[in-house]
Order: C-alpha cells, then structure tokens, then sequence
C-alpha cells in the first residue's frame, strides 16, 4: 500500500511494474552475418574476426585467428588475388580495406617472431600427401594440427610447388616461402624431396598410409603447333618460370615474344624484361576479355613490356612472326580479318595454360579423368577411389595459390572425417551481411593505406620484391578501416539509443542483451547500427 | 567550442562507444554507470525522441553535477508518459507543478537551495516546445532576465503532442497538426517565422546558449556538460522528432533529426553572452526534402500536385541558416 498523499509523491523507479515489452509488434535480435570479404575468400578465411583482433593491436592474437584457416599469411598477403578486397563493403563508401597488405604484415610478423603452432595429440593415423604446393602444404598444416602423422612426397628439388616454379621472385621472395613452409615442417610434417611417386599403390602400402591427398598441380603446358617454328626457340610458360629456380636459366633472345593474355603470360613478359629482354604480349583477343588481372597488365606495362592485342601467330620465321589481325564478333569471339603483319621476335614462350600430369593414377580402380586432365571429385574432395583425396589445380576449378589452400582445408576436415570414421558436416552459413544493412553515417571517410613500389628502374633489372608492406602504424590504422560489416564491434549505439534503456550492455567483449521486458519494438537500435548486426522479427504474441 | 572529435575510422567519432578508446572519450550514455535518470517503463510512444533526449541531456547534467541534481520539469509529453499515478519513471530528485510556471519553480528551487548554502546541488528545468515557447514563455523570460542559476532544457517536438498534436509556436511551417489541417489556400501550418527560442533566450544576454539534437550524441553531451560548468541562467534546445505527431516511422527517430541538422533546418550552435560562438558543420549535405519526405505531416507538399513553392520556401530557410551559422565547413 502507498500511504503518501494521494497523486502527490511517487516512488523512484516505480514505472518498473509497467511491462511496457508487451506493447511490441516486432522485435530486435542480435544476429551475426557473413561479411562479403569472409565470402569471397577462397580459402576461407574469417578475415573480419582477424581484423577484429589486429584494430587493437594484437598481432598474434590476429595471427592465430588467421591461420585457423589459412597456414601461410606471408605468402597470401603478397600473391593473393584479393577477392575479399573486391567485395569489401567499403569499397562502396570509399576505398576497399586493403586486407592483404594487413594480412601480409601479420605474416611477416610471425616470420620475425617464430610464433609456432601447437597440434593435438597424436591419433595415430597416416596420411600421404603427394605434392608440396599451396594444396599438400595446406592439407598437411591442418591435418597435423588435428594430430594425423602427414608424410609428403614431392617430385621436385625444392618445396612450394607453383609457389616456387611458377610465380616469379619479385612478387614472392622465396626466404617467405622457406619461412612459412619451416613452420609447417616444425610441427612435424615429413617431406621427402626427389620423390616422384610412380607407383601410388605401392607407395601407400609400404608406408602403411590410411588415407592420401593428391596435389601435384598443373605444369604440364598446354601447346600449338606453329608452322615454321624451330624448336629451340619456342619454349613453354610453365617449364621457362620453372628453369628460374635452377643455376641454370634459359639464355633468351633479345626480342621475346609471349603467346597468351592470362597472369602466367605476364609473369613470363615480366621476368623476360628483368633479364634484359624486350617481351612483347600477343593474345587473340583484346585487352578486356585477357584473362589476366588488368593491375598485372598496367604494372607491365610500367614496366616497358609491350601489347599486340588481337593478333594471332600463324608462322613463325628465323627472327620475325608472322600475325594475323583479329576482330570481335558480335558474340564477343575473335574472328580472323585477313590482313597479316609481322612483329619482330627471335625468342617464342606459349603461356597458353596448363594442365595436371595425372599418368600415373591412369590405373587406380574408380579414378576418373576428365577430358582436360583434371580428376573428378565429390563434395568431399575425395575422388571415386575411397581414402583418396585430391586438390588444388589438378581438380577442375579455378587456379590459384588461394583456391588450392582452401582445398587443402577443406580435403583435411573431410580427410579426418574419414579416418575417424565420421562425416565432416559444415556449419550452416550465414547470410551476407550487404551494404543496404550498414548505416554509413557513423563511418569516418580514410583512404585507403598504400604499400610502398620499388623504384621503376630497380623493377625492371632486378628480381628485388616489388611490393613493401606496411608499418606497423599503416597496418593498424589499415585493421581499423573495417567495418566490421554484419558482426557486433561493441560501438555501444543501440545500448544509447534505445528510448526505453532496454537493451543491456554486458561488459566488454560479452556485447549486449535485449531486455524484452520493456522494448517496445520501436526498431531505433536496428536501425542506428553501424554494421547491420541486428534484425527486426515478428513477435506476435 | 564542439569537442575535440577523435578521429577514429572505423567507429568512434560518432557512434556512442568504441572498445578501442579509453572510457573517458567515450559518450556518457556509453557508460555501464550511466544514470538511466529516466528509467524503463515509461508510457513514452515507441521511438519516441523526447524520452531519449531527456535521457541523454539528464544522464550528462547529473555526470556533470556529480549525482546531485533537482530537476524541475513543466507539463507536457514528458511528465505524462513518466509520471503517470502511481509509478515514475525517474531515478533522480524530480518535481512537477504546472504546465506554465516550471522556470519560476526552478528560480524557487534554486534560491531555496542558496538560502541554505548548498552550493553542491545544481537545478535544471525541463519542459517541451509548448511549455517553453508559449504557455511558460513570460516565467522563463524572467528566470533568464534575472539570470537564475538554472539550466533550463526544452525538448523541441514542434507541437502540443501529449494533447493531440495541436500547434505551437515552434510548429514549422507548412506542417500539418490537429489545428493546422492540410486542407485550403496554405494547407498546414501558416508559413510564418514561428518563435525562434534560442534567439530569444541570446538577446537575454545570458551566460549560455545552445542548440543539440538527439542525432548528434557526442555534440549533445558535450554542451549539456559545458552548460553545467556555467553560473546562472542557461538555456539548451533539443531538437526531438514525435514518430506519433510527425507520421515518422519510430526507426527513424535518429534518422530524422540528423535530417533535420544535415540539411540545415536546425542548426547546431553554441552562443555566449548573445553571440554566437561556434556552430557544428554540416558533414553530409542533404536536401529539405531528404528531411520532409520521411514524415507525414508533410505529405501533403509531394502532391499530387506537388506544391514546389512551399518545399521551395523551406529550402530556403535551410538555405539561410546554412549561411547565417556558417554550417559549410
């Protein structure tokens, strides 16, 4: 009983007995979404939780985020080809989050730290993997971290696969792939160089291997035949990068002409141009449909390698190529004109793609090949042969270092799964967090961070890396440029927004609750958050 | 003076909190120990502006008087929806008299408070647009004229909302209310200049006036502290969108307010003595109707017909006080 005068003193706090909850139509939850950049990245790393840790500065804690998903951040920050960046919401508001460049950084800090990686106790099973590429390095980084004993088999003098034979030093520095593949190899991997596996059967039953992972890429070049060319002056894209890696070089001509329009014919024109020579490009078709990202083409160009855009070689003569003028046709394909020219050239390299030397697997029971070469998988990376896995460019796809990490991941999770007698069940994804959902408002306008460019006339003699990273103060301020898009970052507003304080903030890094006892469903503190990370739902009672 | 903004680019200068910031930059309503002086269960409609201005505007003043605040507060929407018989919503010493006399019973309080040498308790008075610009107008000229030592905070709905939406002399014009139906030659309200408040208040002469909005959290709290470091009479006018009176959408409370101070119709800024001292810049430029197309009670300009003269005249109030106040960066 209230025994004050009537309507004249009222007890503080006493509108508490009015559930003012019940007056809601819709109500808030808080929801968690999968950022665009989480989305596209092809090896599936969960970029906003890393970058989550690197906006405070912790770097290991950021690292060891990272590397749950991806074991070589040094190699992917420089050779990555970023669709998280293309994705990146904020490349909408102003510039994307340079996210490699950050990734990067966090690689190289680990480089400089020694941070190691701890695994599991050991399960007792084995695993072969063949080749030590992006795919097998990756697949034995996880399924060693799970505590399977991984032993791998590289034909090749050296590791690193397309990492090593196929990208030129200047974008990856091979001390960065030394590095990461040192810290796989510490946690306990076997790998034997020199090993070109011949007979697969054999080789597991002798090692006594419960399951495999196949990752022995693609460098077999795909050719044409070019009337009047003279053998020793045509070379493949694939076996030139590769003699980079040996004592012994191609020797070229002065005037190198590169066949293709893909990455793999710019990185050829490129080194071509770092040994002295004068590389021209020629590709069927024109400059927009080329294959290659048009960054590599206009860093090329930079450099002084020079474009002969829809012409195709139809002979070739001791010190000049004949071409023929291409068109588009309407359905956008190239068509022949007529009209021949010549271009000066005494040196040919066919960048013309490559495929997987996949011989040797010609008799495993249940292997299926494909016409291109490629194996046939299902949707767990296992080909029709049970307990054998395969990844990475001999798999059809897309080829790229990220893309065979991810199926490195991917085969390791469903090769555990087998071994242990279970099925890998991925978690329900979900649903991407888009940029309708942000309030830009609350963002401050910054530009994006730049990486430093070695000097043009150093990138055109030598093989020094191109690329710098980023300091420590750019990283940071480059981590913070996230937007943190669909993910609670604990900005406070629905907690000050809310006319009915009924949302309850639970203390740092326990982000927040609603109090359904007096949210009146108004939607404010949907409607105010920066990132989207809440929905409005119908709460029909 | 606007406070020092921290630059922070992902968040922070202008969301309430950041985790990156030390406690101390970050906004009072941010705080885990903030006051919620207006608590829960409050009849307030759902997305009202007015209950969470008060919220913040009361939260910053008691931060600022270290707990100890009288807060004296008119008839209106406020003390309706907080005081109805027989809960409060309040956490704090809170009184109610009449809808017309708040500023003379705030001036009592704080002479009483004098007499007994209490130094240590600081007074506010609240009330809404009708309370301060028309029915309590003659009280507040007198507390202003003999520079009481009271902070005196209207909450600007533009109209008489907790009667049933009738105009006030703060209602913008061409706005439909109860009184002011968009019906004949000028539907709406009459295009007049209306009571400008916080000019008023300056050619007091006063110590301390401004004008904040609940767009602007940072800005608000900021001058709700500056305004509590002053002796004597001040006066904060706090721009608050009524989902119910406006026919706005309850999300889009925020929304409308920074509206409002984006594309110049309510201009944020600060005066000392009956000058102005410093204004907030307008960050993204919006055109009026950004702002009037959010909101029913200006249906009736987009027609059809469209009536072009009137959002034409509108732009150009927002046009003068863009150049009056200098809000172009």
């Amino acid at each position: 009983m209230n025994r004050k005068p009537f309507a004249i003193t009222l007890d503080p706090n006493s509108s508490l007995a009015n559930h003012t909850g019940n007056w809601r139509t819709m109500k808030p939850v808080y929801v968690d979404r999968l950022p665009p950049c989480n989305q596209a990245c092809p090896a599936g790393e969960n970029i906003q939780a890393w970058l989550y840790h690197a906006e405070e500065g912790a770097y290991e804690e950021a690292w060891r985020r990272l590397i749950e998903d991806n074991p070589m951040p040094a190699i992917h920050g420089r050779v990555c080809y970023h669709p998280c960046e293309t994705a990146c919401n904020r490349g909408q508001l102003d510039e994307a989050v340079s996210i490699r460049a950050v990734e990067r950084f966090l690689g190289d800090q680990a480089i400089l730290h020694g941070w190691q990686v701890p695994c599991a106790p050991p399960t007792g099973k084995r695993v072969l993997i063949v080749g030590a590429g992006p795919s097998g390095l990756s697949a034995a980084y996880h399924l060693t971290r799970m505590g399977h004993a991984v032993t791998i088999h590289e034909a090749a003098a050296k590791v690193g696969g397309m990492m090593r034979y196929g990208i030129p030093a200047y974008r990856l520095p091979r001390n960065i792939v030394e590095a990461e593949v040192a810290r796989i190899e510490a946690m306990g991997v076997t790998i034997r160089l020199n090993t070109r596996v011949e007979d697969l059967d054999a080789t597991i039953k002798t090692g006594g291997f419960h399951a495999t992972f196949l990752a022995v890429g693609a460098h077999l070049a795909r050719r044409i035949d070019i009337p009047g060319v003279d053998a020793k002056r045509m070379l493949d894209a694939a076996t030139f990068l590769s003699r980079m890696e040996s004592p012994f070089p191609y020797k070229l001509g002065r005037r190198v002409a590169v066949y293709g329009g893909g990455n793999t014919a710019i990185d050829v024109a490129r080194t071509a141009e770092r040994l002295g020579a004068e590389p021209v490009i020629i590709y069927r078709r024109d400059a927009v449909q080329a294959p290659a990202f048009k960054e590599e083409v206009a860093e090329a160009a930079e450099e002084g390698v020079r474009f002969h855009w829809l012409r195709a070689i139809t002979k070739a003569d001791h010190d000049k190529l004949t071409v023929e003028v291409m068109e588009m046709d309407e359905q956008g394909k190239p068509k022949p004109t007529g009209r021949f020219e010549t271009i000066e050239a005494d040196t040919v390299i066919l960048a013309l793609g490559q495929k997987a030397d996949t011989g040797f697997l010609r008799n495993i029971q249940g292997i299926r090949v494909s016409d291109d070469g490629t194996i046939e998988v299902d949707e767990c990376m296992m080909t029709g042969h049970p307990g054998l896995f395969a990844g990475g460019d001999m798999v059809p796809g897309e080829q790229s270092v990220s893309m065979a990490t991810g199926h490195g991941k991917r085969a390791a999770r469903h090769i555990d799964a087998y071994l242990r007698g279970t099925l890998y069940v991925k978690p329900p994804v979900h649903p991407l967090a888009t940029f309708d959902r942000l309030n830009g408002w609350y963002y401050t306008d910054a530009e994006q961070s730049k990486q430093p460019i070695l000097a043009l006339a150093r990138r055109r003699a030598t093989f020094e890396e191109m690329v710098g990273g980023l300091d420590a103060g750019t990283a940071l301020l480059e981590a913070r440029r996230c937007l943190s898009c669909g993910n609670c970052f604990e900005c406070d507003n629905c907690y000050a927004v809310c006319p009915d304080n009924a949302v309850i903030k639970l203390g740092a890094g326990n982000r927040f609750a609603f109090n359904y006892d007096y949210c009146k469903g108004c939607g404010l503190c949907a409607e105010e958050c920066p990132c989207g990370a809440i929905d409005m739902v119908k709460d029909l009672k | 003076m606007p406070e020092q903004r921290i630059k922070f680019y992902q968040t922070g200068t202008y969301t309430a909190g950041n985790r990156l910031l030390n406690e101390e930059a970050r906004t009072v309503q941010s705080r885990m120990d903030r006051t919620n002086s207006l608590n829960s269960g409050h009849r307030a409609c759902q997305g009202c502006g007015e209950a969470l201005g008060a919220r913040y505007a009361v939260d910053a003043a008691m931060r600022a008087a270290h707990d100890r605040l009288i807060a004296v507060n008119a008839t209106g929407c406020l003390e309706v929806f907080s005081s109805p018989y027989p809960e409060s919503a309040w956490q704090i010493p809170w009184m109610h008299s009449v809808f017309g006399n708040a500023p003379a019973v705030a001036s009592g309080v704080a002479a009483a408070l004098r007499a007994k040498g209490r130094e240590d308790v600081k007074v506010i008075a609240q009330g809404g647009d009708g309370a301060t610009v028309d029915i309590g107008f003659g009280c507040l000229s007198g507390m202003f004229e003999r520079n009481d030592d009271v902070l005196y905070l209207c909450y600007d709905n533009e109209a008489y909302m907790n009667t049933g939406i009738q105009r006030s002399g703060a209602t913008p014009p061409f706005a439909r209310t109860n009184t002011t139906q968009a019906v004949g030659e000028t539907p709406g309200n009459l295009p007049s200049t209306g009571k400008n408040l916080p000019r008023i208040a300056m050619a007091h002469g006063i110590p301390y006036v401004a004008t904040a909005s609940v767009a602007d959290l940072h800005d608000l709290e900021a001058k709700v502290t500056r305004a509590m470091a002053v002796q004597g009479a001040r006066y904060l006018h706090i721009h608050v969108p009524c989902p119910l009176g406006w026919g706005s959408d309850p999300a889009h409370t925020i929304k409308v307010a920074r509206m409002a101070v984006e594309s110049g119709l309510f201009p944020l800024f600060e005066a000392q003595f009956g000058t102005v001292v410093d204004r907030m810049p307008i960050r993204h430029k919006v055109s009026v109707e950004q702002y009037l197309e959010l909101q029913d009670r200006f249906k009736h300009l987009f027609g059809p017909p469209r009536n072009t003269d009137a959002i034409a005249a509108i732009q150009a109030i927002a046009d003068a006080n863009i150049a009056t106040y200098g809000l172009t960066a």
